[in-house]
């Protein structure tokens, strides 16, 4: 019951289909009781449809080209950046109140040039060669930075020395099983504490056509896709830790460039070929960050008042939706 | 009796306490003083029998004697020893008098042992923890490709050139970089007297290189207030103002790209177009240089 009304497929599964084989409207794949008939069957109706849509490009193709000029543009293509759901926070260039928030937060006196950053990198206890390679890495490609080991130091009595020694940021690069795979980055008078998930971490010898080491040159910075809110906050944090007036003799620059909620970091040196061309050079250390939480104040974890934290069953829903 | 106990469970029979390793033997009774499979430290074969125990935190002296070996449920006597450790030394002695030296040896050392890892535990506590945080599979795989969906979607290289042009273009890098296309018809503009649009300018400058770099050399040769201009980009590699200046190469160049000096930092794709000339200049340059200035 039900079957097409082509050849009947028990003959043979080798046997050729027809060419063209008119499945009745009411007939389903699935409700053939036989395995194999079924299999075959579906196997039909998947040829049947590919030929059609086949015909069905052929055809459209052929009207845009009868159309020449007139054809209408090409659809774009949906990508996930298109379908992103609209995010209430996104930042409008010409906001008023985000304007007056970024005047008055916690890194207002560095973007007025009050502030020179300086900052303390540091790992959790025991680090092993490759985070303390990759530290010394991060150390070359930021000015103004010390690398310090913790020795089993508590981070709780750290920063009261830290602010004291008037460092501005503070950067711990947590490891597990000889890899860094976390990184804490804390502006230090009061200010805000980001928790970062970190991946594909690559030293400089694992580049592939690097360049040479960078200099001692202040870098610029570049902050790419810090859309909404948060984005914006996390984006201010990054450039806090680089100094404001980049050197741009240097041809250096670094990126924090955030693409679905991945911020991807790279640092680069530069030259313009030309006025339309410009070319790129890898240099330094690169990986990828992915924001877990942020808190208002330094590193607390039991106590701490926290703006952000990733929660998956909430927020991992749509797979068009991003938060930074 | 205890010594047909032992013979039975000590070389013989099996016993379920016992844990045989190649070189000693192990008592897993939970009321064993030392440990170990023994004759002395068995709890099963000693009529006369006594331990130190620890709970939450506190020690327990347990005792067995024969007289309550018939009554399973009370055999095993508790004393809850003091916190002081010389007062629980003490009362150990005073619990265990008149027994074996044996037994009271090795209690007491027992005991030592438990106070010191149990001190050690309260230290521990008050440094840091370090919390293990389980992975999920499933999640870690997911990141991992959306990470690397990521990465292709956002054309890092792409996205950087990208901006540093438009960098260029909004000026941001002011008169290092000799793109003179926007210099030279800001100067042009001045000095007609703005008689020009700003967006002629910008037409201009989106024409072809070529056209464009043509054009501006023209103007150069005409031009000589132009070279008091460049004598401040002495400070900097001398070999990019030299080209601009000097005809015959200029039109060489004229289908080369400019570039600022510290050429050699490119790397071998850079050298293999202009390199080789610029070497010709700059062996020649000097000696007209000072005849320019």
């Amino acid at each position: 019951a039900g079957e097409g009304s082509g050849t009947m497929p028990g003959d043979g599964t080798g046997s050729p289909a027809p060419e063209r084989v008119l499945f009745p409207p009411t007939f389903s794949v699935s409700e053939i009781k036989n395995k194999q008939r079924r299999h075959f069957m579906f196997l039909r109706w998947k040829q049947q449809q590919r030929k059609e849509k086949l015909a069905l490009k052929k055809k459209r193709r052929k009207e845009r080209e009868a159309l020449g000029d007139k054809a209408p543009p090409k659809a774009v293509p949906k990508t996930i950046e298109n379908q992103r759901v609209y995010d209430e926070t996104t930042v409008d260039p010409n906001d008023e109140e985000v304007a007056f928030d970024e005047a008055t937060d916690e890194f207002a006196p560095y973007f007025n040039r009050q502030t020179v950053p300086k900052i303390l990198i540091t790992t959790s206890d025991r680090p092993r060669g490759r985070t303390v390679r990759f530290c010394e890495q991060l150390a070359t490609v930021i000015p103004n930075s010390h690398v310090y080991y913790r020795r089993g130091l508590a981070l709780k009595r750290i920063i009261p020395q830290c602010i004291a020694r008037d460092f501005t940021d503070l950067i711990v690069i947590n490891e597990d099983r000889k890899i860094p795979n976390g990184l804490v980055l804390s502006h230090l008078p009061d200010g805000p504490t980001a928790h970062f998930r970190m991946s594909s971490v690559r030293l400089r010898k694992e580049i592939k056509r690097k360049g040479k080491e960078p200099t001692a040159h202040v870098p610029e910075v570049i902050l790419n896709n810090f859309t909404t809110r948060l984005g914006h906050s996390i984006g201010r944090m990054f450039a806090a830790l680089f100094p404001h007036d980049p050197q741009f003799i240097g041809r250096q620059v670094a990126t924090f460039h955030n693409q679905r909620d991945y911020i991807f970091f790279r640092f680069h040196r530069y030259i313009f070929k030309s006025e339309k061309k410009v070319g790129i050079q890898e240099l330094g250390p690169r990986f990828t960050l992915k924001l877990r939480s942020l808190q208002k104040g330094t590193f607390d974890s039991k106590f701490g008042e926290y703006e952000w934290i990733h929660k998956r069953r909430e927020m991992d829903t749509s797979r068009r939706k991003f938060h930074l | 009796s205890p010594q047909v106990v032992w013979s039975m469970l000590g070389n013989r029979q099996f016993c379920s306490y016992k844990m045989t390793t190649k070189t000693q033997n192990f008592c897993r009774n939970e009321y064993n003083l030392t440990g170990l499979c023994n004759r002395s430290s068995c709890p099963l074969a000693n009529s006369q029998y006594a331990t130190v125990r620890e709970e939450k935190g506190r020690c327990y002296l347990y005792m067995k004697t024969i007289e309550r070996a018939a009554f399973p449920r009370r055999l095993w006597e508790r004393v809850l020893l003091s916190k002081n450790y010389e007062k629980a030394l003490e009362e150990i002695d005073e619990n265990l008098i008149y027994w074996p030296r044996f037994i009271r040896h090795k209690c007491k050392q027992r005991f030592t042992k438990i106070t010191q890892y149990l001190i050690r535990i309260r230290k521990l506590t008050l440094k840091r923890q370090r919390k293990l945080v389980p992975l999920r599979r499933k999640i870690e795989r997911r990141e991992n490709r959306r990470e690397e969906k990521a990465l292709i979607a956002a054309q890092l290289d792409n996205a950087i050139e990208k901006e540093l042009l438009e960098r260029l273009k909004q000026d941001t890098y002011g008169d290092i970089y000799n793109f003179p296309i926007h210099a030279f018809d800001k100067a042009l503009q001045q000095q007609d007297a703005e008689s020009e649009s700003e967006s002629e300018a910008e037409r201009e400058e989106d024409d072809d290189d070529d056209d464009e770099d043509v054009d501006k050399r023209e103007f150069v040769e005409a031009e000589d207030s132009e070279l008091s201009d460049f004598e401040d980009m002495d400070k900097l590699e001398t070999s990019s103002e030299e080209e601009l200046e000097e005809e015959e190469e200029v039109e060489k160049k004229a289908l080369h790209s400019k570039s600022k000096g510290k050429t050699p930092l490119k790397g071998p794709a850079r050298r293999k177009r202009p390199h080789i000339e610029i070497e010709y200049e700059e062996e020649t340059e000097p000696s007209t240089k000072t005849k320019a200035a």
